[in-house]
C-alpha cells in the first residue's frame, strides 16, 4: 500500500517526539509523548485546562527541559539534532532562525518599548541583516502581509489593539522565513471578529509558506480551521490523536467524546 | 474495469460514553467494490446508516474493523490504517465529498471559496476563477453574490456554492451526501448533470440521494443499506 510507497517513504519528520516527559507533580506536566512533526503539517493540541499543553509545548520548542524522552529536530544548517543534548546556544540559533515563538500574550513575544518595525527588524538583524534600508522595506513588507498599515511602523506595540499586536507578533516572527512555528493560544484574549481575521491571516500563511506548526488552543473551532492532525491531552497524557475531523465528529475516547459535546459546534 | 473504492468486511459501531457507556453497531460486514464510472446509490432508511459509511469512505470517521481501500493513481490506499498527512493528501486530488451544509469560512468572498481547492492543487489562477464563474453561473448563484462572503447566504445558496465547490476540482472518487435536498427542480437537474459528466470522465461516484428523480437520473445501481 502507499504508505509504503516511495513519495510517502522518502519524507522525513521535521520533528520527531520520543517518549517525552515532563512533570511538576504527579499529573501536573506531561508524559510519554511521542509523535513525527512531518514538513508542512500543521498539528492541533486541545485539552482542558492545566492539562499540561503549554509545558508540552515549551518542552518541545527547547524551553523546557523535559525529565525524560527526546526531541529530534531536522535543521537546514545542523542537520539532525537531538534538542536537549546539544549545546544551549544551538538552541538558541534555532530560535533565532529557523523556528518562530508566538506567544498567547504579545508582550512576551515583543519588544514593547520599541517601534513596530525595529520589532521585525531586530529578527532580520539577528541572523545577520545589515542593511537598514533592506531591514526597514521587509518590515513594511511583512506590516502590509498581516495586514497592519505601514505607516504604523515607528510606532510602538503599545499603540496598538490586542489584535494588532498579535499580527505584529506573527510578522515578527516570519520575517525570517522559519519552518516551524510555535503557538500557545494565538487567539486568546481577542475578540471574537478580531480572532476570525487572525486566524484567516495565519491559516493563508501557513498554506503558502508551507510552514509546520504546533499549536495549542483550547478552541475546538480554532483547531479545526487551522490544523491538520490534533492531539487530545487530559492530566499530562495525550488521550487521543488522528485527523482533526476524525478526531472531532468520531470522538473515540470519553475525554474527548466530553470535550467535543460540551462545545457549541460550528 | 478500474475498482476505484473496495470496501471489505467494515463494521462500524459507536460508543457513548458519557450516556452509561451505551454502544450499538451501524454497520456490519460491509462489502462495496465501486468501478470507474459508475454512480452506486446508497439506499435505506433513515438511521439505517448511509451517511456513516460515507463518512467513512472519506475517513471523517474512523472503522471499527475492515478495510477501505481507495485507488490513487496507480497506488491504493487502506484509508483505515494511512496516516493522516496521507489521507489529507488523497482529499486534495482524489476524493471529494459534499453534503448539503457548507462549513464557512468568515471573511472569504463566494468565489474563492469555490476556486480554492483548485488553487491549492497549484492550477493557474485565471482556469480556477473561470471554471468557479461557470460552475456558479450554472448552478444559478446570482453574479452580485460572487464577491460576498457566503456566510449570510440563504441555505439553498450556501447549498449551491457548497456543490459548485465540491466539483472544482475533478476528483477521481466522489461521494455525495444529499446534496440536491432542498434544491429546486431547475438545479436538481444541474446536479444531475454535473454528476454525469462526471461519471462520463471516468470518476466513480458513491452518492445519497431522496429524490427519485435525481436517482432515476444518475444511478447504475442500488446498494441496501440496512439498520441493524
Ligand atoms: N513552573 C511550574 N511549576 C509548578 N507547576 C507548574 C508549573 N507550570 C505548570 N505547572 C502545573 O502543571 C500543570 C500543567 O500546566 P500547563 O500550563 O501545561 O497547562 P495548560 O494545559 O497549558 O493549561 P491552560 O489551558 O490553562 O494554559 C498545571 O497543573 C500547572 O499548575
Ligand atoms: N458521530 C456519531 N456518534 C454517535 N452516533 C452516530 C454518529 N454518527 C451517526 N451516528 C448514529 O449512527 C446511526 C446511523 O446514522 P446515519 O447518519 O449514518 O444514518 P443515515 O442512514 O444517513 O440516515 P438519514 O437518511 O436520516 O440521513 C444513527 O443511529 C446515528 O445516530
Ligand atoms: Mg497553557
Ligand atoms: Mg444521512
Amino acid at each position: 500500500m502507499s504508505n509504503t510507497a516511495q513519495t510517502w517513504q522518502d519524507i522525513e519528520p521535521l520533528l520527531s517526539v520520543q517518549q517525552l516527559s515532563k512533570f511538576y507533580a504527579p499529573g501536573k506536566g506531561c508524559g510519554d509523548v511521542s509523535f513525527d512533526l512531518y514538513p508542512g503539517e500543521v498539528l492541533g493540541i486541545v485539552g482542558e485546562s492545566g492539562s499540561g499543553k503549554s509545558t508540552l509545548l515549551n518542552s518541545l520548542s527547547a524551553r523546557l527541559a523535559p525529565d525524560a524522552g527526546k526531541v529530534i529536530y531536522r535543521s537546514e544548517q545542523f542537520g539532525e539534532l537531538d534538542l536537549y543534548a546539544g549545546e544551549e546556544s544551538l538552541r538558541r540559533q534555532l530560535m533565532r532562525s529557523e523556528w518562530g515563538i508566538v506567544h498567547q500574550h504579545a508582550a512576551d513575544g515583543l519588544r514593547m518599548n520599541v517601534s513596530a518595525g525595529a520589532n521585525i527588524g531586530e529578527r532580520l538583524m539577528a541572523v545577520g541583516e545589515r542593511h537598514y534600508g533592506d531591514i526597514r522595506a521587509r518590515a513594511e513588507q511583512w506590516l502590509q502581509a498581516v495586514e497592519i498599515d505601514s505607516n504604523r511602523i515607528d510606532d510602538k506595540p503599545t499603540q496598538f489593539s490586542g489584535g494588532m499586536q498579535q499580527r505584529l507578533q506573527i510578522a515578527r516572527n516570519l520575517v525570517t522565513h522559519p519552518r516551524l512555528i510555535f503557538m500557545d493560544e494565538p487567539t486568546g484574549g481577542l475578540d471574537v471578529s478580531v480572532q476570525a481575521r487572525l486566524l484567516d491571516l495565519l491559516r493563508t500563511l501557513v498554506a503558502q509558506l508551507g510552514l509546520s506548526v504546533i499549536i495549542v488552543t483550547h478552541d475546538l473551532a480554532v483547531a479545526r480551521l487551522l490544523a491538520h492532525r490534533l492531539m487530545v491531552m487530559r492530566r499530562g497524557e495525550v488521550v487521543e490523536s488522528g485527523l482533526t475531523d476524525q478526531v472531532l465528529d468520531d470522538p473515540q475516547h470519553p475525554y474527548t467524546q466530553l470535550l467535543v459535546s460540551s462545545i457549541l459546534q460550528n | 474495469m478500474t475498482i476505484m473504492i473496495d470496501v471489505r468486511g467494515v463494521e462500524k459501531s459507536f460508543t457513548l460514553h458519557n450516556q452509561g457507556g451505551a454502544s450499538f453497531s451501524v454497520l456490519e460486514a460491509v462489502q462495496l467494490q465501486v468501478v470507474a464510472g459508475e454512480c452506486v446509490v446508497l439506499h435505506g432508511q433513515s438511521g439505517a446508516g448511509k451517511s456513516t459509511l460515507l463518512k467513512a469512505l472519506y475517513a471523517n470517521y474512523a472503522v471499527s474493523s475492515g478495510s477501505i481501500v481507495l485507488r490513487d493513481g496507480e497506488q491504493r490506499v487502506d484509508i483505515t490504517t494511512a496516516l493522516p498527512r496521507r489521507i489529507l493528501a488523497l482529499r486534495e486530488r482524489t476524493v471529494g465529498y459534499v453534503s448539503q451544509f457548507l462549513r464557512v469560512i468568515p471573511r472569504i468572498p463566494t468565489l474563492q471559496v469555490v476556486m480554492q481547492p483548485l488553487l491549492d492543487l497549484g492550477v493557474d489562477e485565471a482556469v480556477c476563477e473561470d471554471k468557479a464563474k461557470d460552475l456558479l453561473s450554472r448552478l444559478n448563484v446570482p453574479e452580485r453574490l460572487w464577491s460576498l462572503s457566503p456566510s449570510t447566504f440563504s441555505g439553498g445558496e450556501q447549498q449551491r456554492v457548497n456543490i459548485a465547490r465540491g466539483f472544482i476540482v475533478d476528483y477521481p472518487i466522489l461521494l455525495l451526501d444529499e446534496p440536491t435536498a432542498s434544491l429546486d427542480a431547475a438545479n436538481r437537474q444541474v446536479v444531475v448533470q454535473l454528476i454525469n459528466e462526471a461519471k462520463a470522465r471516468g470518476a466513480a461516484v458513491v452518492g445519497i440521494f431522496h429524490d427519485e428523480d435525481v436517482r432515476e437520473a444518475v444511478a447504475d445501481r442500488l446498494v441496501d443499506i440496512r439498520a441493524i
